[in-house]
Parts: structure tokens; sequence; C-alpha cells
């Protein structure tokens, strides 16, 4: 790309000038990536990790309040009963996801599409939606008590139900990319040597999807691990990890032992994290130039047999979903089922009102906003920036940690962090400038990777060109970049939407009188025992995504029409 | 480029917050676990008197209230507190959080309902009594007898039909087992809960949260307060609100001034209302017993005479032994599967 001809001397010296200011301007950039990570993340855990080796008054007393905790016996079960509840929803959700899945992208099953939305929808709610449904449905007063034989879905059983519903989703959209991404010839190959499709599905089918299998395991098992709205509807006296948590900060007062619990919860999400890191890297290798697509050819008796397979799980989501939305209806439940929009009179409940859901729109709205452009940004850098490797490593590497951190630990982290008076950022405590930065901090690691892959599709000439044509980095970013990566933006601005509207763990510590979120009033309002407002604001919650979603459909399909053309118009 | 948008962002996001104030001259932070039903009646009432003053609320259950006070020792956001439990208040005296003041008309309060101290750190406001709700149809279904004492609740007909809120994080759980160990005495006291808890089928997080599960019949009974029993009984649920013969468990709500606030000036105006008999009428509204003497009218299904069932409450001993107590009632009853002691 480099000019042949030796230009004159004067534009070489501004084309040096320009290339100064770019570099100048990249270092900046990535300092100033680092140092918001370093803030965000990297200071508040290690506020946490002293927290948990200090006594009350802030003196260092080593690894005492660990023995304290191994001495209580009730909180060492919860151990246990967290890997218990986090193994059985990993193995059940799987099992159904992989059947789901396999369904939707390797048969032509009737309802196809219909049936892919539907999967969906658990996304949209918080983790706590399922949970009061559930209490709606096999609770005490349940209308379909008599299935539970007696047993109580207060505990295990409803922990892990609620659990399954909610972590479904990201387990079929994983396993799904995984089978999507098969080479068909394999297939072929077996077609002709007359293999069985049994014997194909277990030599062909699962060993190319090994990877993809083992990633979602892990996904489900740290979202079930360190999830925390379900337990806390519907554990009755089963505790885990999480719900320790908040009963040693929020009723115990007793934030070195939360702390402790903490840093244990951090061990099984670093494992998780790990486990996934090296899964990612094996699976690069899996897919070759040559590879063909696979589409799947119309077989009745396979297509129908899918059907039947995937209609309990259809039936569940709708049942599940569609519970919460009647419960939030009815009147008094059980003994006035008049359908009434009284659930909804949020300003006349404990919980914060409507104010509370304005807030979450304001909150949802910023984290979006502000959480794209800085996570967008920083992944230009660390992709698209020739040259200092430390600075792009360490920028790379800081944006993986918040995957490995729990919501509810960066939360309490959090106000270790903010609420130091020595800390000259503590004027942010309180407010919602907080909440979304935690937010943004919460979810940095998957919107990274978004953006990293977009960046990487485009290729790198572009920028050796416009280089060479002297046109200043951050122009090229603005005119090529960003209009090219527009389908990703969007993916990441609605995926930091959904979750900054639904999350609960990362913002129970932090929210303040202004600041009261929809997604903590579902919470507090379950607490309070008002179940059905709870619903309520929950079904609110839910249908907000789901049209935020709608929006967020239309305006790709007119933005893909406007600067994605260039994709499908290959010469 | 992004330090830019991050920075105003922050503006942004900070502004919003600030938005929707500066109406009132003074503001002032009211950190409180009173019922969410009553906020806008006494910010009323207050601000028939105070027009000036704005009260932003922050309101949450007892358990986290205090927690988020005591997390906030250091950098205190808090101006007055208004409704806590007076355990919690004792907690934070002992803490030096408080800044001690006498407001107008102190000494009109029952010497029951206010810091011993010559300046008070904190003033009692009213009590609340702890109370059984019992499902009337839920009963009948199960054939369950009404029952009349605490010991009653111990009885087989009762095992897995009661439930009652962990006294880690609800107020109402503590002042209960505050109660029965102040009765019966600390060792038969925890015999009584070991039997009690072989007929609990769960404990919840927050003390209201029982007697609404009782209204809706998720269980026939629940061990909560009188306030909310006779609440839901006015709203017209199935319930029967149950006074233990024994005697009552209580607490009072409490006010105080957080040491620390930026304006004293208006934090002790909103304790002089807090202290007046205008505020004990209406704190005689939900709760039969009030601080001022002579005040209070027989509020709707609460006993006739209940300050003659309360039982005669050490608070000192309470807020003294309370992580004792916790920690205690946690090693016996907090996990299912734990073996019984």
């Amino acid at each position: 790309m480099a000019i042949a001809l030796s230009p004159p001397g004067f534009l070489v010296k501004k084309r040096q000038r320009q290339l100064g200011t770019d570099r100048a301007l990249q270092v900046l950039g990535l300092l100033i990536g680092i140092a918001f990570l370093v803030v965000t993340t990297v200071l508040p855990l290690y506020a946490i990790l002293s927290k948990s080796v200090e006594n009350k008054a802030g003196d260092f007393v080593g690894l005492t309040n660990y023995l304290e905790y191994i001495d209580n016996p009730s909180l060492i079960n919860s151990i246990t009963n967290s890997l218990t509840i986090a193994a059985l929803t990993t193995v059940v959700v799987i099992s159904l996801a992989l059947l789901t899945a396999y369904a939707l992208s390797r048969t032509c099953m009737p309802f196809k599409n219909v049936i892919r939305v539907l999967m969906m929808g658990p996304i949209f709610a918080p983790s706590l939606l399922p949970a009061i449904s559930l209490v709606y449905l096999f609770g005490n007063q349940g209308v379909l008590k008599s299935w539970m034989f007696g047993e109580s879905v207060y505990g295990p059983i409803g922990i892990v139900i609620s659990l399954s519903f909610w972590c479904f989703p990201h387990a079929v959209m994983i396993i799904m990319t995984a089978l999507s991404n098969t080479d068909a010839r394999l297939y072929e190959s077996a077609r002709a040597m007359r293999t069985s499709p049994i014997r194909t599905f277990f030599t062909v089918t699962l060993p190319s999807i090994k990877y993809g299998l083992i990633s979602a395991g892990f996904v489900v098992f740290t979202l079930t691990i360190t999830d925390f709205g379900a337990p806390k509807v519907i554990g009755g006296q089963y505790n885990v990890l999480a719900t320790d948590i908040y009963k040693q900060v929020i009723g115990q007062q007793n934030f070195q032992m939360g702390a402790v619990v903490s840093v244990i919860l951090l061990f099984p999400a670093i494992l998780a994290f790990a486990v996934d890191r090296w899964v990612q890297r094996k699976q690069v290798s899996l897919l070759t130039a040559r590879a063909e697509p696979l589409q799947p050819k119309p077989n009745k008796t396979k297509d129908w047999t899918m059907f039947v397979l995937c209609l309990p799980v259809v039936a569940t989501i709708i049942g599940v979903l569609g519970m919460a939305v009647y419960a939030s209806l009815v009147t008094f439940w059980p003994y006035n089922l008049e359908l009434s929009f009284n659930n909804y009179q949020f300003d006349l409940m404990d919980g914060g009102g409507w104010e509370a859901y304005y807030n979450s729109l304001y909150m949802a709205g910023y984290t979006a906003l502000f959480g794209t452009a800085i996570i967008f940004t920083n992944a230009y850098l660390v992709e698209k920036v020739k040259g200092m490797e430390v600075l792009r490593t360490m920028l790379h590497l800081g944006a993986m940690i918040p995957l490995a951190v729990p919501g509810l630990v960066l939360g309490l982290a959090y106000i270790f962090f903010f609420n130091d008076p020595n800390n000259p950022l503590n004027n942010l405590y309180g407010t919602l400038a907080i909440l979304v930065i935690c937010t943004i901090a919460h979810y940095y690691t998957v919107c990274h990777l978004t953006a990293v892959t977009a960046l990487k599709q485009i290729d790198p000439e572009f920028e050796a060109v416009s280089a060479s044509l002297k046109v200043p980095f951050y122009v090229t970013f603005w005119r090529v970049t960003l209009p090219v990566c527009m389908p990703a933006l969007l993916d990441i601005a609605i995926y930091l939407f959904v979750n900054a509207l639904n999350t609960v763990s990362a913002v129970v510590f932090l929210y303040s009188s202004n600041t009261m979120l929809a997604s903590v009033a579902v919470l507090n309002m379950d607490d309070a025992g008002d179940i059905a407002p709870a619903a309520a604001m929950g079904v609110l919650l839910m249908l907000t995504c789901i049209g935020v979603r709608v929006l967020h459909w239309g305006l790709s399909h007119l933005l893909l029409n406007r600067t994605q053309r260039w994709r499908n118009t290959r010469a | 480029m992004t330090f830019k948008k991050l920075l105003a962002g922050l503006t942004a996001a900070g502004a919003m917050t600030v938005a929707g104030s500066a109406l009132a001259a003074t503001e002032l932070t009211v950190y409180t676990a009173f019922e969410a039903e009553d906020l806008k009646r006494y910010a009323k009432e207050f601000n028939k008197q105070y027009p000036d003053i704005k009260i932003n609320w922050v309101r949450d259950s007892t358990g986290i209230v205090t927690a988020k006070l005591l997390a906030e020792k250091e950098n205190p956001q808090a101006d007055v507190i208004w409704g806590l439990a007076a355990t919690s208040l004792l907690v934070m005296k002992n803490e030096g959080m408080l800044t001690p003041y006498a407001p107008k008309g102190v000494e009109a309060l029952s010497p029951k309902f206010r810091d011993n101290d010559k300046t008070p750190s904190w003033i009692g406001l009213d009590a609340w009594i702890a109370g059984i709700c019992f499902n009337t149809i839920e009963a009948k279904k199960h054939n369950l007898p009404k029952p009349t004492s605490w010991e009653d609740l111990t009885k087989s007909v009762y095992q897995g039909h009661i439930i009652m809120p962990n006294p880690n994080s609800s107020g109402t759980g503590f002042l209960d087992v505050a109660s029965w160990l102040q009765m019966f005495g600390e060792e038969k006291g925890w015999d009584y809960m070991d039997r009690l808890h072989n007929n609990i089928a769960r404990y919840t997080h927050s003390g209201s949260k029982p007697c609404k599960l009782a209204a809706a019949g998720e269980a026939p009974i629940g061990i909560s307060f009188a306030y909310k029993g006779a609440k839901l009984k006015k709203k017209g649920a199935p319930l029967d609100v149950v006074f233990p013969k024994e005697g009552l468990g209580w607490d009072m709500e409490a006010a105080a001034i957080v040491k620390g606030t930026d304006d004293m000036a208006a934090a002790k105006k909103l304790m002089d209302f807090a202290a007046s008999r205008k505020a004990n009428e209406m704190y005689n509204v939900g709760y039969a017993v009030v601080a001022m003497p002579g005040v209070a009218k027989p509020v709707q299904y609460y006993p006739e005479n209940p300050e003659a069932m309360m039982i005669d409450n050490d608070f000192a001993w309470s807020a003294a032994n309370r992580s004792a107590i916790l920690k205690e009632w946690q090693g016996r009853y907090d996990s299912k599967s734990d073996p019984k002691k």
C-alpha cells in the first residue's frame, strides 16, 4: 500500500504529523479503556478481597472470617446446595436445549419459526418471574398443585424448574450455533456408507458439537450458581450461596461474611470461565474454508416426531409466562378471581411505584447507549490498532474479567469501593450513574466478544488504505467501521438494554431513594408478600423487553438495507 | 472519545437524579421502615406544618434499612431516621451514629418511649406488636382449631401449616424470638422454638409476608404483627388476628437524627413534628399503642387493651444480645437439612 514514488517533502511531514496525532490518540484511548476497566472491576474486586480478611473495625485478621465461615454448618451446607442445584439444572437444561436446538436447526418441523421465537421468551423476563409464576402454578394454592404429588415447590424443585426455564434460551442459542457450524460433507459420507441415523448422531453430530455443549453447560452452570432471584422467591428453607450473601449483608449487616461468601462464589465462576476460554480456543479450528453448510431436508416422520417432542417445552414456556400474566390480573388470589388492573397500581405498594419503572427505563437506556459506545470503542482499539501489544492485551484481558464475576459479588464490591469516603469517586454512590456503570461492567465481556467478532470480519485493508490516504483513523472508524458493524452494535445495545432492565443481582445493593429500579421492586414486593404486584411488575418488564426487541428488529431491518447491502451484492 | 462519552454519560445521569428536586426549599433524606401505604399520608401531615421541607423517603424493611445505615456509617446518606425499630437505633447509638436532640414536647411522651439519656438520642413513636394471622377458610379445609396461645402453635395438628419471619432479616421475627426468650427464659425459650420449628413450613425474609401469605391461603397460619393482620382483615381477607395469651412481643418504631446531616435545622423540625400530638394521632390510625399517653383510640381488630398484653420488653438486653441470638438461631434452624440439635 505504500506509495511507490517518494512524495514531496511537505506531504511527508504532514503525514508524519497525522500519524503522530493518531498514535497519541490511540495510546490515550487504550489507556482510558484500561483505566475504565481497572476502576469498574479490578479495584472493586480488590476491595472485596481485602474486606474478607478484615474485621468490623477494618483491621487485618487473616483468614479468621473464613474459619468462622467453615465453622457454621448452615453456611457450609449452602455450598453443597448450590452445587446440587447447578448440576441438576445444567443436566436438565442441556438435554432439553439439545433436543430443541436440534429440532430447530436440523429438521423441517412444522411451525419452526413460531417455535424459534417462543423459545426466546424466558430471556425477556427477570429470573424472578418464572419463580413467581411457579408459586401460582404449584404453590399451596396453585392451580396444578396436584402435579407435585405432595412435594413442596418451595425448595430445590422450585429453584431447579425456574432456573432451567430462565437459562434455557441461552443454552439453545449456543447449541444452535454449534449445530450450524457443521460440515454437510460429513453427513453425505455417512449416508454414502449407509450409517444409521442414530449412529450418525452419535458419531458425527455429537462429536462436532461437543465444544458447544461444554460451553453451554458451563454458561448454564455459572448462571445458575450465581443467580439469586429464583432461590430468593421460591427457595423456601433451601439456602444457596447467592442468598447467603444477601442474608449476611442485608439481614445481619455482616459485610465481612458477605465478602467471604462472595470470594467463595468466585471460585466456581472462575472455573467455568477458564473452561469456557479453553473451549473457545479449541473450537476455532473446527471449521475449514471448504466446509459446506448443512441444509435440513424435509422428512415427514423425523419432522413430526421432533415437533411432538418439542411440544412439552413450548407448552411449558407458554404456560409459565401465561400464568404470570394471568396472576398479575387476578384481583385477590385465590379468593377473588375477577380480573382487574389493581395489581398494577404500584404507587400504593412497597417497592418504589411507577417511578421505579421509569428509573429502570432510563437506566437501561443509558446503559445501552454508553455501554455500546465504550465497549465498542475499546474493542476497536484492541482489534484494529497496530502495535502496542502490551496495552492491547491488557485491555483485552481486562474485558474478560467481568464474565467471571457474579453480579451480586460485583454489587457488593461496588459498595466497598465507591462508598469509601477516601475514594474521590464516592459522590457517585447512590446515583443512577453508579447503577449504569455497574451494569455496563457486569455485562461487559459478552458485548466485547460480540464487538471483536464483528470487527474481525472487516478486512484490515480498510485501515491500511485509509492510512495511506492520510485519513485519520477516527475518520475511518466513523465512516467505515461503525456503519459496517451496525448490526453488531445494535445487538450489543439490545443485549445491554434487556439485561439492564432485568438484572437484580448487581444492583440490589446499590439503588437509593431516587434510583429505585423495577427489577428490585419485583424482589421487594415479593419479599413483602405482595406477590401479585410483583408478578405485575415482572410482566411489565417482560412486555417492555419484547417491545424493544420488536423495535430493534424493525430498526435493524431498516439499517441493514441501508448499510449492509454490500454483504449480498458481491460482484 | 471514550472518556468524553463517559463524562457526558455521568453528567446526564447525574443531572437526572438531581432533577425533580429543587422544588422545595429544603430537602431531607429520611430512612424509614414505615409501611409503604403510610408514607404519603405522613409526609402530607408533616408538610401541613412545614411546607418548605421536602421529605425524600428511603423505605425498606427493618433489616435492610439497618444494614444500609450501618454500611454508610463512614459516609452517611440519611439526614433523619423516622420509623425504624428501636433495637436497631440502639445499635446505632452504640456505634455513635446519632446526634442526641430533645424534640419540643418530648416530656409528654411516655418514658418507655424515649431514650433515657438526658438529651435523648432517639424517641419512640408507636409500638408494633406481635400477632398471628389465622386464615379461617384454609383452617376449615385442614380442620385446624384456632390457636389461642404461643404454646398451641407447637401442637402436632399444625405441622407444616405455620409460616414465620426469619429474625435475621425481619424486625418482626426478631421481636418474636426476643420476646419468647424473655417470657419463657432462655432455656425454655429455645426449647419452645425447637418444638415450634417442627411445625414451621418456612421462614420468610420479611415480617409482613407471613400474614400476606396467610391471607392468600398459602399457609393457614402466619406469625406476623397486629398492624398487618388488622389491615388485611379490613380489606376483606378471610383472617382472624390472634393475640396469644402468654403475652405479646413488641418493638417500637423510633426516630433519630443521623450524625453528619447537612441540615440540622430541618432535621430538628422533623423530630419536633414526630413527637407532636398531631403525629401521634396520625400513627394511631394503624397502631393501637402510641408514644403519647392518652392519645390512642382503639383500632379495629386489635385486642381491647393491647398495652396490658405487651411484655415488659428489655430493649437494652435485646440490642446487646442481638447478634448472639441471631447466630444461635441461624445455627439451629436456618437450614432444613441441618441435623436437629
